[in-house]
């Protein structure tokens, strides 16, 4: 599947890259996997996804829990806890 | 009800976004804004740097405005966020409210408040009164604690 990932503020950072476009394999099926498959891409990702409970997600805008299907998902966010406002 | 959302740059005009949410209404009997300011950290920061997710912030904004519309009879609902370098003494944020009567809109503005730190995907950063580009500012605590109270059970 190949998808759009995004990434913002100090996740972005740790990535060094603002987005990219990725072909994930086919098992990859969640977010928590997501995390896992790019962790083990290299260790911008580990680092950048060291503390998986820190690390928030989105799927094409809309906020989700790690356990939230990829199928059909164009864009997917990585960020950290937000702190507008 | 009419129903204004922002995310920018530029600097806003409270009273311009005031009049703009009442004109030519005579239904109103209440307006509530909260404005949130850049402050200085007791002189150690020159600006606050707002990061923001473009396209998902205006959707999360008008998602939580949506839950405000539900839980309240608003007439009325004004949310502007900005991005970019601000300056200490510089609005970050605006939420106006307009209700009938004081109690919706009073109600609906904190819970805006309460809800958009937590959900809208905007990040700050300091910038340091020396020259230095700071840390990212960690998400308090106080806010999850703050937006948890409106959930219902």
């Amino acid at each position: 599947m190949q998808v759009k990932l995004v990434y913002f503020a100090w996740v972005r950072e740790r990535v060094g890259r603002p987005d990219e476009t990725a072909e994930v394999p086919a098992e990859v099926a969640t977010v928590a996997e997501l995390v896992r498959w790019l962790k083990s891409r290299g260790e911008e990702y580990a680092y950048a996804f060291e503390n998986e409970g820190v690390v928030r997600a989105a799927i094409d805008h809309v906020h989700v829990q790690p356990d939230a299907a990829l199928a059909g998902a164009r864009e997917i966010a990585f960020f950290p806890p937000m702190t507008g406002g | 009800m009419s129903l204004t959302i922002h995310v920018q740059r530029e600097s806003f005009d409270i009273a311009d976004e005031i009049a703009a949410l009442t004109a030519g209404r005579s239904d109103i009997g209440a307006v509530v804004t909260f404005t949130g300011l850049c402050r200085d950290e007791a002189g150690r920061l020159a600006a606050l740097e707002l990061e923001h997710y473009a396209g998902m912030a205006e959707a999360e904004l008008r998602r939580v405005a949506e839950e405000a519309r539900q839980r309240w009879s608003l007439q009325g609902l004004t949310i502007i966020h900005r991005f970019g370098m601000v300056a200490p003494g510089e609005t970050i944020v605006l939420v106006a409210t307009a209700s009938v009567h004081r109690g919706a809109a009073f109600a609906a503005a904190e819970f805006l408040m309460d809800y958009l730190k937590t959900r809208a995907p905007f990040w700050k950063r300091e910038h340091l009164a020396d020259g230095r580009t700071g840390d990212w500012v960690e998400a308090a605590a106080h806010d999850d604690v703050a937006a948890a109270r409106w959930r219902t059970i």
